[in-house]
């Protein structure tokens, strides 16, 4: 007998290691979440994925599952809490998705759709934050930072450089890069490392490719993000 | 001609008449009127009250993202704003016009004629018909589009699907009727797909039909009371704007003529990136928007009109067939050389129309509006310069970036900034002739409006600097009485007025 959790009620089945996340995926069930992708270590720090295990809320993406536990994700209250979350997120940078590069192919815009969030709600912050254009062909635009750390794990697990890390605490937390002037271009970073392309938002970008993607091509044109992840992130876990 | 109304000497004597907001035009302006005791106007002013700033925040940006940014300066002429940008961009990837690949080239003419002809249908029958249907000084009732689809239902009609043509062009090609992606540095983002091409191709004819009707219904209002529709709100100017280099219309890319009241040519085949050694803006106190004029003919003197008029009298001919017929019918009515009528200014638009729609036709039966070959590579450059015949007149785009690729300095000389002083003249010839020593009402007002409206002003557009405009500040008490008052000038020197 394989060993299940319930997930909403539902049945699934998972193997030992797997974490409550892998095991939705696997079973193709979507649980909203910006900071994780399964070829990197979770960190469980953008708290999207949170879900209620017999009564406690964990995040999915870090909490090990086991067998027999009862998982809430779908109810009202955990939907109203990722709302917030997106909207905090939102308001904390300056994320004017309009003129945004990354529009129709950014996460945080793709969750925000998914969770029906129609309003910023919070008050805007509007943070002083720096762009990064010193690199030859990559740039960082810290407004639009949302200190998921996947550029951090994909140059440290991947790439095996360490170009980024996160500094600084509570409101002043932010991404630096491994160079004594602080900046890109004195780091190693390459225009191919696997860091330079996975931000889920416009924070890190290839300079000179913005907009070449029509619109009606780019990955959320059609698709929601729970279908993308689904299809992209599963495939992943299968390799 | 009426420059001593711009300021009155005793002020403060004078009654005070606002027309707040000047309706049915883009964007927010006001008019005052200063009248003496006899009700004779001694100062008139259009006010432009919005401010916006876009040179100033697009400093810091990658030059990639400008064709998107600076769209979002307008919402009726976004595509021009596009265009000028990926224009001036161009040059910062090492791409001149003429090195652009054929079908981008083509697929941005293409938007632009979308462009040109949804905003003109807008204005004409969404903005401007009420006025030239019902009459001037109609009730406030009848001035609307609304009041035209019920009254005039067949015109009505074909307004709004004119419009929704154009828009539907501009989706095609940039992926959304309002602020698409399309342009990109040297070239275009995708072509049209044949299910596309024939699409547009579907509704062509009757856009053509309808703007040549379009263009006899003008003509017919224009000429059944030809003295008032000749002299209305009229001034003689200059005039300037971009023609082909054999002296066509054109609205995408050409050099820079101007020419004067009696059509005798002041400049001609002006290379656009010299554009600043020839125009220069000046800043007034009492407006956001600034005043361009031609450098060799000074401030009182090289003020210009810019748009459909200043287009059509400024060209030799017009290369699609149906629109050089209405062209050369239209420059007979006159007998001059050049035509100074303001309201000429509706006519001229509506030729432009049927000139866009013939040659979206062309576009569409042109092959290379499918082809692949989109984008186009140079050297990098640190300055690009962008002009284009936007619908209300020559935008110009300007920007510098660093070897980071990093905006440093933008300068936008918007189309409605050009027709500043002649907005303001044509509402001081109505306050002169029109409304002076009469007891005003609503609807002889709104003969200023209709002035403004003639040239299709777009106010948003045109007051986005920083840090040289003008700024007021007044502090009012509880009962709105004025306690204090602090007045930024241009210089940046501060005033208190306590007067």
């Amino acid at each position: 007998m394989s060993k299940t959790i319930t997930l909403d009620g539902k049945i699934i089945p998972f193997e030992d290691g797997q974490t409550i996340m892998d095991a939705a995926m696997a079973a193709g069930v979507y649980i909203p979440h910006l900071c994780h992708q399964p070829e990197f270590t979770p960190h469980g720090s953008c708290k999207l994925c949170t879900v209620k295990v017999n009564g406690r809320n964990c995040s999915a993406c870090t909490f090990p599952a086991m067998d027999g536990q009862d998982v809430l994700s779908e109810t009202e209250e955990l939907i109203n809490d990722r709302k917030k979350i997106t909207q905090m997120l939102f308001v904390e940078g300056n994320h004017l998705c309009p003129g945004c590069e990354k529009t129709g192919n950014c996460q945080l815009q793709a969750v925000a759709y998914h969770l029906n969030m129609l309003d910023n709600h919070f008050p805007l912050f509007y943070p002083n934050r720096e762009v990064d254009a010193s690199h030859a062909d990559v740039m960082i635009d810290q407004s639009r930072c949302i200190l998921c750390t996947l550029c951090v794990r994909a140059s440290q697990q991947k790439d095996g450089k360490d170009v980024f890390a996160v500094s600084g605490r509570g409101i002043n937390k932010h991404l630096i890069v491994n160079a004594q002037s602080g900046l890109l271009k004195d780091t190693d970073l390459e225009a191919t490392d696997h860091a330079a392309h996975i931000c889920p938002t416009g924070a890190i970008l290839i300079k000179r490719t913005g907009y070449r993607v029509p619109i009606g091509e780019r990955i959320y044109d059609h698709k929601e993000i729970d279908q993308v992840s689904l299809e992209t992130e599963h495939v992943k876990h299968g390799e | 001609m009426y420059e001593y109304l711009e300021t009155a000497e005793n002020r403060e004597s004078l009654k005070r008449v606002v027309v707040d907001p000047v309706s049915r035009v883009e964007g927010h302006g006001k008019v005052t009127l200063l009248l003496d005791e006899n009700n004779k106007v001694q100062q008139a002013r259009l006010h432009i009250v919005e401010f916006r700033g876009f040179e100033r925040f697009i400093q810091g940006r990658p030059y990639w993202e400008l064709p998107v940014l600076v769209q979002r300066l307008c919402g009726i002429c976004p595509v021009s704003h596009h265009l000028a940008a990926a224009k001036a961009i161009d040059q910062l990837v090492g791409i001149d016009p003429e090195n652009l690949p054929v079908s981008a080239d083509k697929l941005r003419r293409l938007l632009h004629f979308g462009q040109v002809l949804q905003s003109h249908a807008l204005h004409f029958f969404h903005l401007s018909s009420p006025d030239l249907l019902f009459g001037f000084e109609s009730d406030i009732s009848k001035r609307s589009v609304v009041a035209v689809l019920a009254e005039y239902p067949e015109i009505g009609v074909q307004g709004v699907k004119l419009r929704k043509y154009g828009q539907e062009v501009i989706r095609m090609v940039s992926g959304k009727r309002i602020h698409g992606t399309g342009a990109i540095p040297g070239g275009m983002n995708k072509s049209l797909s044949k299910a596309e091409r024939d699409y547009l191709l579907e509704d062509i004819d009757q856009m053509i039909d309808w703007a040549a009707g379009s263009v006899a219904l003008i003509k017919k209002v224009h000429c059944s009371n030809l003295p008032y529709y000749d002299d209305f709100a009229t001034i003689r100017t200059n005039y300037l704007g971009l023609t082909k280099p054999d002296g066509a219309l054109e609205l995408y890319h050409g050099g820079i003529r101007a020419k004067n009241e009696h059509g005798e040519t002041i400049m001609d085949h002006i290379d656009y990136c010299k554009y600043n050694d020839y125009i220069h803006e000046e800043v007034r106190s009492w407006t956001y928007m600034k005043f361009p004029y031609l450098l060799s003919l000074g401030q009182e003197q090289g003020w210009y009109r810019v748009g459909p008029l200043a287009r059509v009298n400024n060209c030799d001919y017009i290369n699609t067939p149906l629109a050089e017929a209405a062209r050369v019918e239209f420059k007979a009515h006159s007998g001059e050389a050049m035509v100074h009528s303001t309201l000429a200014f509706h006519w001229t638009r509506l030729i432009e129309v049927l000139h866009c729609a013939e040659s979206i036709k062309e576009l569409l039966n042109d092959p290379d509006i499918m082809g692949h070959d989109l984008v186009a590579q140079g050297e990098k450059r640190y300055e690009g310069i962008g002009v284009i015949e936007a619908p209300r007149g020559t935008l110009f785009h300007h920007y510098q970036v660093d070897e980071n690729d990093i905006v440093t300095k933008a300068n936008l000389i918007v189309s409605t900034t050009s027709n500043n002083m002649a907005m303001n003249e044509s509402v001081r010839q109505v306050a002169a002739e029109y409304l002076s020593g009469r007891e005003l009402t609503e609807p002889l007002l709104n003969n200023l409006e209709v002035a403004i409206r003639a040239y299709d002003p777009c106010l948003s557009c045109a007051t986005h600097a920083v840090g040289k405009m003008p700024l007021q500040l007044e502090l009012v008490d509880i009962e709105g009485k004025l306690i204090d008052k602090l007045i930024k000038h241009s210089d940046g020197h501060i005033e208190r007025d306590n007067a």
